[in-house]
């Protein structure tokens, strides 16, 4: 396979047009509610899966986005890659606003997914080369060249083309199709990929492998990645900057060895206690928070996770925190015991940092 | 790069690209039973196909002296009918319409139900509880009666028959493609294939009909026999062939005279249907096991 045959053809990534100050993902706003059918003649309820959320992503970053099953981390992914109709928010890639500047087509090129499950993301009735191939050639590849991409992508992600190429998805195992999905998502040469709990299903071992693999197509193909994950240890190793989200709303943002060393968010704080410590010296004594998270058809009132936490005060019933700069490198937090002066009991005195608000 | 690599994989045949349908064809073969029928359907197939040329006696020419005769008598392989024809010409030249009412009106239901289950599947919304709904009228009829209907309106005949027949097995079919593609359409790959930029043309082409036919294709050739059922019932009603056409439903309802007096030649167009049935049944059967390539 050494063969220096022809160079192989890739698509051509959508165009950069920003530069680096310009970030490659800016999203404001985001919105997405589900009407849910309620009991006859009863008010109409709806699900609010994601509220409100803005964050940007810089060229070249990872960014994680963490939180517990049904916070809207999947659902976010989904509106981002327009596979779902948002109800309100602006989505800006590179500076160009989809169906404006940019067409959906191209964005589809732009940014990719990988799904979670690898199994029902690929087509049971392909080859692993075809499913691969099949991206370049909706876009115009032709059928010789896409292949020869598959098979040049296959070896990218550490699977030998000769031996999988021509094997169908049920013939491989979970590492090998998450490896196979990731290919896919590169064959339309992104820019962003986005990965949806993309190595959760994986054993461990091979959890790390994909990682790595991760790792290096990002150094290789100059990738940019949004990485949504349950698992903590996970998101820290790979993302630079992290989004802590609660029922549908970001909570916490910040770099990611800020919110790991001083989390603004009680909720970022109990998600960090949660984490099995290794040490034996070192254990949960404790439960960090305790319930379910509220039913997201009628979340609470004013905070959201004022049911569960354990500083709340008649204040957090109230009225709704604003994500505010807690410093200048971009650590946000949306809790009244961030905020100086917002009359928590527990809320820093002082002025807020001067200059922290931009982004 | 050596730290991603895969180890301790055995190494596959580095064959040619195989296709899909190259792979089924492979597992079917392998199949005795599936093959068995198929050798059956074939022979009674060609044998219609071929009947002016196979020598067989007139299959209209009667003979009151004649008749009833049974099985194996000389000269009468497997006797002669109620006008003294003989059976063996009658039945297989009797192939050649019941082979076409009773398959025709199922391939023109599978194309026509197949397009629309898909189509009401994949898009959903409004489109799917037109085109359902629709669909739910022509089941409030029972299929006999809807058959007899239509085909009543239509006048009577072979060609009218199979639109009828048609008509009837439309809804059928397109309530089976519509939920089989409800369930294949929320997959992820159908999502990763919209992700990729794929139109819903492209994507119904390359993603969804692989992963809907085969539950479609085994309801539809457990249609045959039922289409052949119903075909012969019109035939009985005046509503389809004529006497003195031969055809196996036709046969049946005027042998039926004379199951008392020559039971097991009153009984052979129902062995042709109960044959060409069971084997379409095992057949598709077969072709769902094949079809599902995980295993």
């Amino acid at each position: 396979m050494n063969q220096t045959a022809a160079p192989v053809e890739m698509l051509r990534p959508v165009e950069d047009v920003g530069g680096v100050a310009q970030p490659l993902l800016q999203v404001t706003g985001l919105t997405k509610h589900f009407p849910v059918r309620g009991e006859l003649f009863s008010a109409r309820k709806t699900v609010r899966a994601v509220d409100d959320v803005s964050f940007s992503i810089a060229k070249g970053e990872t960014v994680g986005i963490v939180g517990e099953s049904g916070c809207g981390k999947s659902t976010t992914a989904r509106l981002l890659m327009h596979l779902m109709k948002r109800d309100a928010g602006d989505i800006i890639y590179d500076g160009m606003g989809v169906g404006r500047a940019l067409s959906l087509r191209e964005l589809r090129r732009g940014m990719q997914m990988v799904f979670q499950d690898s199994y029902a993301s690929l087509n049971p009735r392909l080859t692993i080369e075809q499913s691969i191939a099949f991206g370049p050639k909706v876009h115009g590849m032709a059928d010789a060249a896409a292949r020869t991409l598959a098979r040049e992508l296959l070896g990218k992600v550490g699977l030998r083309p000769e031996v999988f190429a021509n094997r169908y998805p049920h013939e491989i195992s979970g590492g090998q199709r998450q490896r196979v999905n990731i290919a896919r998502a590169l064959a339309l040469s992104p820019r962003l990929v986005i990965l949806d709990e993309a190595v959760s299903a994986l054993d461990k071992s091979v959890e790390a492998q994909v990682l790595n693999l991760l790792v290096d197509l990002k150094r290789e193909f100059g990738l940019t990645y949004l990485f949504i994950s349950h698992d903590l240890n996970v998101v820290r190793y790979i993302s630079d900057r992290v989004l802590v989200m609660y029922l549908g709303e970001v909570v916490e943002l910040g770099p990611v060895d800020r919110v790991w060393d001083a989390p603004a968010h009680p909720y970022t704080r109990a998600l960090l206690a949660a984490m099995p410590s290794s040490d034996p010296d070192h254990r949960t004594q404790t439960p960090p928070i305790s319930g379910d998270p509220p039913n997201p058809i009628d979340p609470p009132k004013g905070c959201r996770f004022h049911t569960r936490c354990p500083f709340a005060e008649p204040l957090c019933a109230n009225a709704t925190p604003k994500l505010t700069a807690l410093d200048t490198m971009g650590h946000q937090a949306a809790c009244y015991m961030a905020i100086p002066g917002s009359g928590h009991s527990r809320a820093p005195t002082g002025k807020a940092v001067e200059g922290a608000n931009a982004i | 790069m050596s730290a991603i690599t895969e180890i301790g994989l055995p190494a596959a045949p580095a064959g040619k690209a195989r296709g899909y349908w190259t792979t089924v064809g492979r597992r079917i073969m392998r199949d005795k039973v599936s093959m068995a029928c198929a050798a059956v359907l074939v022979a009674i197939f060609v044998a219609a196909l071929l009947a002016p040329w196979l020598g067989l006696a007139d299959p209209y020419q009667g003979s009151m002296i004649r008749r009833l005769r049974h099985i194996a008598t000389p000269g009468y392989p497997l006797g002669t009918d109620e006008l003294g024809r003989d059976m063996l010409s009658r039945l297989i030249y009797g192939g050649r319409l019941s082979l076409v009412v009773g398959i025709l009106p199922v391939i023109l239901a599978f194309v026509i139900g197949t397009s629309l289950g898909l189509v009401a599947g994949y898009i959903g919304g409004w489109i799917n509880t037109a085109i359902m709904r629709t669909v739910d009228v022509f089941y409030a009829f029972p299929s006999v009666l809807l058959a007899i209907a239509i085909s009543g309106a239509l006048g009577a005949g072979i060609t009218n028959s199979i639109v009828s027949l048609t008509i009837v097995f439309v809804p059928q079919i397109t309530r089976v493609a519509e939920s089989v593609t409800t369930g294949v359409r929320n997959m992820d790959f159908v999502e990763a294939a919209r992700a990729s930029g794929a139109g819903p043309l492209t994507i119904m082409r390359v993603h969804m009909l692989g992963n809907v036919l085969g539950p479609i294709f085994v309801y539809a050739t457990g249609l045959i026999s039922v289409s052949m059922i119903l075909a012969a019932g019109l035939s009985f009603l005046g509503l389809g062939t004529k006497p003195p056409e031969p055809e196996w439903g036709l046969m049946l309802n005027t042998l039926r005279t004379a199951i008392y007096v020559n039971p097991w030649v009153a009984a052979l167009p129902g062995v042709m249907i109960f044959a060409v049935s069971i084997g379409f049944n095992l057949l598709s059967d077969g072709m769902r096991s094949a079809m599902d390539i995980r295993n």
